[in-house]
Formats: C-alpha cells, sequence, structure tokens
C-alpha cells in the first residue's frame, strides 16, 4: 500500500516513522518545533513526540551540530536540520574535524552516527545564499557520507538508510522538489542503500549523470533529444554522492560510450570531474567521445532575477548532447 | 621587542586583581577549616597524582628532545588545576580534554603508555581504556565544548547520573564555541562543567590583548549559569570547586563555569620559544618560586607531619619506574601499521579505500617505502 507524497511529505513520514519506532532518535534545529520548520519538513512532530525529542535550538550551527555529536556520542542518534546548506559554515569545523574523524581517531572505541538534513540548491526564487549546491565540500571529506535524492521515493528510503547508517551523513535536500510533484510511497519503512546509483531510463547512445533537482533536467532533455534526434539517452540518478557508485557509472559507459554530467554546483573540482575520472580509469577505452559538462558557472549563484542563467537548462542539456554525440 | 605579562596573577585578567577562591594559601597555610570536606587521604592522593603528572611531563619534554617523540604540549605548573578536577570527577564521567590535558586523562584512567604512543604519533594514541569515557585530545580550540554540552544532554535524557566536563583555556574563551557551548547548557540546563584553565597566555598573546572582560568566571552571568573563579594552583580549591559544580549538575541545577588560575612554566610546545613573547625565566621563576601547586601542598603535609623528603625520594622513584615500563611498552608496541591507516574510516567498506589500500599494499611489497 502507498500513498501520493511530495518529497517533503515523504522526508516528514520518514522522520516521524524513526522517531516512533527509536527512542533514541531525536531532531535538533532551528524552527523545527513549533513551526514545523521553515519549509514544514517536521510539521506535526513537535505536537507528537515533544520538545525533548524534536528541539527548537538557538540559532547557532556549530552549537547544533557540535552538540549532536555529543548526543550521538552518548548514544542518541540525532537528525539535525539545517535550514538552508549555505548556513551550514559555522558548523562546518565541527563536521570536519569531528564528526568526520571520531571513528577513526579512536579506531571504532567511539563513533558519531548523525544525520544533517539540509536543502539546498538554486531556482526556488530565494535571497542571497540560499541557494548553493556545494556538495564537494562534503564528497571531500573523508568520514563523511553524502546523499542527495531527487524524488519522494529515494527520499524516504535513503533518509531511513542515512539515520541507520552508523557513519555522519549529510543528507541534500533539493529545496526545488520539495513539492515539485508527488509519487506514490509505501506507508511501510524501506531502505534504499547508500552508495546505490539508479538507472532511471534505459538508452544505447549516452549517458546522462545527474542528481538532485538536475535529474528532470537530464530527463526532459532526454525525452525531446529522442524526439528530435532519435537519439537513445540513458539516464542515471547518481543519489548517493559519496561513496560514488562506480559500478553503475562504467556499466553504463561500456553500453553507450559517451556521458554527458550534469550538476548545478560549479565546474570547477565539482563532482563532474570526480566522475570523468572513474570512466577516465575503468572505462576510457570504451569512448567514443570527450565526456562533457554541463553545470552551474564558477560563479557565486547569482541574484535569483537572473539565476536560471546560472544553472544548467534542458536547452543547454540538450545542446552538450548534440556536441557530445556528434564529435 | 615588546614582552608583555606581568609576573604575578594580573597577568590572567583586566584590572585589579579579582578575587578568587583559595583554601591552601601558598604557604601551605589552610584560610578554612576545611577537615569535614576532605581527608588526608584523599590529600596525599591528590599530592602524589600531581608529582606523578610532573615526573611524566618532564620525561615527555626530554623523550622529545631526544628525537623519541614528537612536538609535546607540556602541562607543568598546572597540574593542581588538572588533578584536582579530575579527582572530583566519577569514574563514568565525560571527559573532553585538549592536546594539554592529558595530566587530567590519565588521572580519569587514561594510561600512560597510550599517552606516550598519542606524542609518538602513533595511530591508536587515543584510544582510551574500555568503558572510559575520555576523548581524544581537541586539537582545535574551543570545538570539543559543545560536545561535552551533547554528552551531558543525552546523560539528562536518558536519567544517567554522569557529568561531562570540558577542558579549554583562556585563548578558548575568544572562540564562537565557547558562547554556543555556554549558551547551550545554559538552555537545556545540561550537566556540564566547563573547566578552562586560565594560564595567562593563549600561546603568546597575553590575556589583556584576548579580552576587555575583566575576568573569564564573570561571562557565566551572561549566560545565567554558575560561574567560578579559583586558584589553579590550589589543589583543593580546584577539587572542593569542581566536586561542588558536580553536585549542582547532578542535582539538576545545571552547567558550571569554572576560572582555574594557573601558569604553565615551559613552552606553549616544544616547537615554541615563550622567550620571544614573555620575560620567561623572570615570570617562570616567579611562578615556581611563589604559586608552586605541588610545593603548597608540600609545605603543608610536611608540617603536619604527614610528609616528609623520605617518602618522597621514594615515590618518585616509583614513579620513574613507573613512567619507564610505559614507556617501554609505548616503545615497544606493533609499530602502527601504514595499512590501518585505511581502516576506521567508516565503519564499512568502501571501495575507494579498499583499492587504495591494496595499492600501498602493493607497494610496501616492493619495498619501494619501509
Amino acid at each position: 500500500m502507498g500513498k501520493s507524497l511530495t518529497m517533503l511529505q515523504a522526508i516528514t513520514e520518514a522522520m516521524n516513522q524513526k522517531l516512533d519506532q527509536d527512542d533514541r532518535v531525536m531532531i535538533l534545529g532551528e524552527d523545527i518545533g513549533v513551526n514545523g520548520g521553515v519549509f514544514r519538513s517536521t510539521e506535526g512532530l513537535y505536537e507528537k513526540y515533544g520538545k525533548d525529542r524534536v528541539v527548537d535550538t538557538p540559532l547557532a550551527e556549530s552549537g547544533i551540530i557540535g552538540s549532536a555529536i555529543g548526543l550521538s556520542l552518548n548514544g542518541m542518534l540525532p537528525i539535525v536540520e539545517i535550514q538552508f546548506l549555505a548556513f551550514i559554515y559555522p558548523g562546518f569545523e565541527q563536521l570536519v574535524s569531528h564528526a568526520a574523524r571520531m571513528r577513526y581517531r579512536t579506531r571504532g572505541q567511539f563513533s558519531v552516527p548523525l544525520v544533517i538534513r539540509t536543502p539546498y540548491g538554486a531556482g526556488i526564487r530565494g535571497p542571497e545564499l540560499h541557494s548553493e549546491s556545494v556538495e564537494t565540500f562534503f564528497a571531500h571529506t573523508p568520514g563523511l557520507k553524502v546523499v542527495a535524492p531527487s524524488n519522494p521515493y529515494d527520499a524516504k528510503g535513503l533518509l531511513i538508510s542515512a539515520i541507520e547508517d552508523p557513519d555522519p551523513v549529510i543528507f541534500l535536500e533539493p529545496t526545488k522538489l520539495y513539492r515539485a510533484f508527488k509519487e506514490q510511497v509505501p506507508e511501510e519503512m524501506y531502505r534504499i542503500p547508500i552508495g546505490q546509483a539508479k538507472v532511471v531510463q534505459e538508452g544505447s547512445d549516452l549517458t546522462i549523470f545527474a542528481w538532485g533537482a538536475m535529474l528532470r533536467e537530464a530527463l526532459n532533455a532526454a525525452k525531446k533529444i529522442e524526439k528530435e534526434k532519435g537519439w537513445k539517452c540513458e539516464v542515471v540518478d547518481l543519489r548517493t554522492l559519496y561513496p560514488l557508485d562506480r559500478d553503475t557509472i562504467v556499466q553504463s559507459i561500456k553500453k553507450t560510450g559517451r556521458a554527458l554530467i550534469v550538476h548545478e554546483a560549479h565546474k570547477t573540482a565539482g563532482l563532474g570531474a570526480e566522475i570523468i575520472s572513474i570512466i577516465n580509469d575503468e572505462a576510457l577505452i570504451y569512448l567514443k567521445a570527450p565526456i562533457k559538462r554541463v553545470t552551474g558557472f564558477d560563479v557565486p549563484v547569482p541574484p535569483f532575477s537572473i539565476e536560471d542563467h546560472y544553472l544548467p537548462t534542458v536547452e543547454r542539456v540538450k545542446q552538450g548532447i548534440v556536441e557530445t554525440i556528434s564529435f | 621587542m615588546e614582552k608583555t605579562g606581568n609576573p604575578i596573577m594580573k597577568a590572567h585578567s583586566n584590572g585589579d586583581e579579582p578575587e578568587m577562591y583559595r583554601v591552601l594559601t601558598p604557604d601551605g597555610e589552610f584560610m578554612e577549616t576545611i577537615d569535614e570536606k576532605i581527608d588526608k587521604s584523599l590529600m596525599l592522593k591528590m599530592y602524589e597524582s600531581m608529582l606523578l603528572l610532573r615526573t611524566f611531563d618532564r620525561k615527555s619534554v626530554n623523550l622529545q628532545r631526544q628525537g623519541r617523540m614528537g612536538t609535546y604540549a607540556p602541562f607543568e605548573g598546572q597540574e593542581a588545576a588538572q588533578v584536582g578536577s579530575a579527582l572530583a570527577l566519577s569514574a563514568g564521567d565525560w571527559m573532553f580534554p585538549t592536546y594539554r590535558d592529558h595530566g587530567a586523562a590519565i588521572i580519569h584512567g587514561q594510561e600512560l603508555y597510550r599517552v606516550f604512543l598519542y606524542w609518538m604519533a602513533h595511530l591508536e594514541g587515543s584510544v582510551c581504556p574500555e568503558g572510559k569515557r575520555i576523548l581524544p585530545p581537541s586539537v582545535p580550540i574551543a570545538t570539543q565544548m559543545v560536545h561535552a554540552v551533547g554528552t551531558a544532554w543525552a546523560s539528562k535524557l536518558k536519567g544517567e547520573e554522569n557529568v561531562s566536563i570540558a577542558y579549554f583555556g583562556d585563548g578558548a574563551t575568544s572562540e564562537g564555541d565557547f558562547h554556543e557551548a555556554l549558551n547551550f547548557a545554559g538552555v537545556y540546563k545540561t550537566p556540564t562543567i566547563f573547566f578552562c584553565q586560565n594560564n595567562g597566555y593563549a600561546i603568546s598573546v597575553p590575556f589583556e590583548k584576548q579580552s576587555a572582560s575583566k575576568t573569564i568566571s564573570q561571562r557565566a552571568s551572561a549566560y545565567d549559569i554558575h560561574g567560578v573563579r579559583v586558584d589553579g594552583n590550589d589543589v583543593i580549591a580546584v577539587w572542593l570547586t569542581v566536586k561542588a559544580a558536580v553536585e549542582r549538575a547532578l542535582k539538576g541545577d545545571g552547567p558550571t563555569l569554572i576560572e582555574a588560575i594557573t601558569f604553565r612554566y615551559g613552552a606553549h610546545t616544544t616547537a615554541d620559544n615563550p622567550n620571544i613573547y614573555r620575560n620567561q625565566d623572570e615570570i617562570s621563576a616567579f611562578w615556581r618560586e611563589n604559586r608552586d601547586p605541588i610545593t603548597r601542598l608540600k609545605k603543608f603535609l610536611c608540617k603536619e607531619g604527614h610528609w616528609n623528603e623520605e617518602q618522597e625520594e621514594k615515590i618518585i622513584k616509583q614513579f620513574n619506574e613507573q613512567i619507564e615500563a610505559h614507556l617501554q611498552k609505548a616503545e615497544a608496541y606493533p609499530k602502527s601499521d601504514p595499512l590501518e591507516m585505511f581502516n576506521h574510516v567508516y565503519a564499512g567498506e568502501s571501495w575507494h579505500l579498499k583499492e587504495q589500500q591494496q595499492e600501498l599494499r602493493q607497494i610496501l611489497k616492493k619495498g619501494v617505502r619501509k
């Protein structure tokens, strides 16, 4: 049995079920209690589980993440909501210097199972610093895992896996997709393993790799290209950004021989470069054309009046497909 | 060149010398009757603990000089603060030390050979005895303070009778995490003890340049938590202060900020030269001669007939043997296996680490690196 849910509702449901099932689970964040979160992702949970488990914290990201580290050291399973990804920086040191290293430094004696949930990405007409996509910072940090779902079904299954994961997980929620569409989501708890990409559309001429909000751009471009040119693109949703699912990436390239990577993060040192590197290492001889990246530009995410020109568009993705296939 | 610091307690605060809690004068005289609060055997334990730590600390500096250990952060001069605070804890309490607080960690149950291993840069140098809650030293400044809020918060939620103590220095009080920790602890009334060893210097910067606050303990009032300023070289005053903070925390009355006034006799680390930023010989001599935490208690114990030179010689010999045995254990400990660096990054395996480990294994097999 399932229900038709938005991604936001699927995320709320995952947290609700874990709070219900496991006393150790608690949520901490700014405005997440009485207010139910600025996007309403914790709506109803404060009323149901009380102020000790759905905690309205002071406005201090380092304090939130740092105390969550302490809570998890001492047996709790905190889910931290950071209001927007670009507000995480005061807590960045806590993540990098402590959460990511605790297991390593103590040779497994102490560990920090916690989840940092945060909306990320542009296209929502947000004010400054409400639209960043800096997943690279976290994927570059040994000890962290990074997840970015693109639909309600994956969001629920991945969040449950993240909460149950023994290590710290950065859970990036594409703001633009929070209420973009609904989808059937099973009522029971289910898990989508961290580290597994998904082939969402089979194809033979080129593989598009994308995640988060960019998956829709990728699928729309693939549909249009097929109509216009008859080319069949395979579309892979990476879902987990660290560790990357190398097998799925490589298998797809062996099949299509061409790749296009779409991400809204800045181009330089973005994860696209890492995916190219994986293909270089594992499947270079299968390539029929250089791999192309369609990404956000190497500029600060601009004010929303021109943000659509910063983001990869269906047109830019299509152009990338054409250039790669007709190389 | 400007050298800062006044060789008296004033270097630790701004304005006139503020009051601090003290029970034992530098001459070894008690300022109040404390018979009911502390017995002779505990005083002897404090004294012996301080002697052990000083012997250990000096040995460690020598080992660094001999090239048998890496850069080391000495704590000589701060023994009373570390012993007095650690002895006031229960076995299950959470301890968050910095890199200068291995003295406190040792008193709370960390083993000497582990501390050696840490400074020898062994991969297993931060492991503590099974069941103990002694976290690895925090290297970034003040960040561990919020962890001690979190563990204490969890203890409170679970109804467990444990406190969490965070150690930090005067420099840490300028960091944002100092503020965030005190504020969170105040809001959630966590059983946390914030134990500041104000030794007057954050490496080279004296307190007068660190803050315009007259004292550190006064900051507590801004968060409406309890704050105490104590003579950090008076081991009994420190113990009584921390003991009271523990009781307050376990009663549900929340956190305490303790400012313990002390002084590090030596350098910030073995890589530091304090002559550059303070009149090291003069200021260090002043503290050694007039404020030493060990001498102070010794004067009292000897006067009362609880201690004599013969006992002292005997116990130092015993400590030297104990430290030597731990040093041998550390030096004989199997060296860090380079291949082990890939383990415990995550609980499970990842293809990256597996392959990179294999890559290094092949290199090691060829003998390219030894």
